[in-house]
């Protein structure tokens, strides 16, 4: 698969993996709880289910976000890794979108790039464009 | 360590207690609605997890997307943890109990 990012496009993913790979150093983070949800209602249980898998997830993470980084300037993209670049999108939109309690229909030119909101919202949009891309070339 | 070759014993049957049975309600694993997955994407997480047809993917994601959720998988306990870690590995909303 080609990948076609301007320096722009991948000075601004590089900065995402940056801050995701931080927030991941506290998986507690109440801005990280739409990448780790519970997985019963029941607390207790849930707590169980976390200890089994906590670890394995933010690993799993960890080296997804690797794998983008290491292949951010790359022309091609072989399956595999396009579809860490799919999980790693997609993480960087939910935290942004959990951050900022996105919308199923968000109006795009209503955003004031002034402000943080509106900038990270933007973001949210260009990511969300690039990862259905990347959908439809590997659907 | 697993053999092919079953070692020879004599089958007893066992009163089912209440507490068997409920150890044998399976589980189901629950997809849910929300406004940041993207619909192509959850179609594709469904394909490539368990194995659904293209068709099949995208009438679940359309019932999680329409009626707010969609029962993906069942089976054991252990089987319906493993495929709700999966599920929360790509971002999906999944929840787990028993049916």
């Amino acid at each position: 698969m080609r990948v076609r990012l301007d320096r722009q496009e991948q000075l601004l993913l590089s900065e995402l993996l940056d801050e995701l790979e931080r927030l991941l150093d506290d998986p507690d983070d109440p801005e990280l709880r739409r990448l780790f949800p519970p997985a019963y209602s029941e607390p207790a249980e849930d707590e169980q289910y976390r200890s089994l898998v906590r670890d394995q997830l933010v690993s799993g993470r960890s080296k997804v976000l690797e794998t983008v980084r290491t292949t951010l300037g790359n022309d091609e993209l072989d399956s595999d890794q396009a579809d860490q670049w799919l999980r790693a999108l997609n993480d960087m939109r939910l935290v942004l979108g959990t951050r900022w309690d996105v919308s199923e229909q968000m109006d795009y030119g209503k955003l004031d790039l002034d402000e943080p909101r509106g900038r990270e919202l933007a973001v949210y949009g260009y990511l969300s464009l690039l990862q259905e891309q990347l959908v439809e070339a590997l659907g | 360590m697993s053999t092919l070759i079953a070692p020879a014993e004599v089958e007893v049957e066992q009163p089912v207690s209440d507490e068997d049975l409920e150890y044998e309600r399976p589980w189901i694993v629950i997809v849910w609605n929300d406004p940041i997955n993207l619909m192509s994407y959850v179609t594709l997480v469904f394909q490539k997890l368990f194995g659904f047809s293209l068709q099949k993917a995208t009438r679940l994601m359309l019932q999680v997307h329409n009626e707010g959720k969609a029962v993906v998988s069942s089976g054991n306990r252990e089987k319906s943890e493993l495929d709700v870690a999966r599920l929360h590995a790509h971002g999906l909303w999944a929840t787990m109990q028993q049916d």
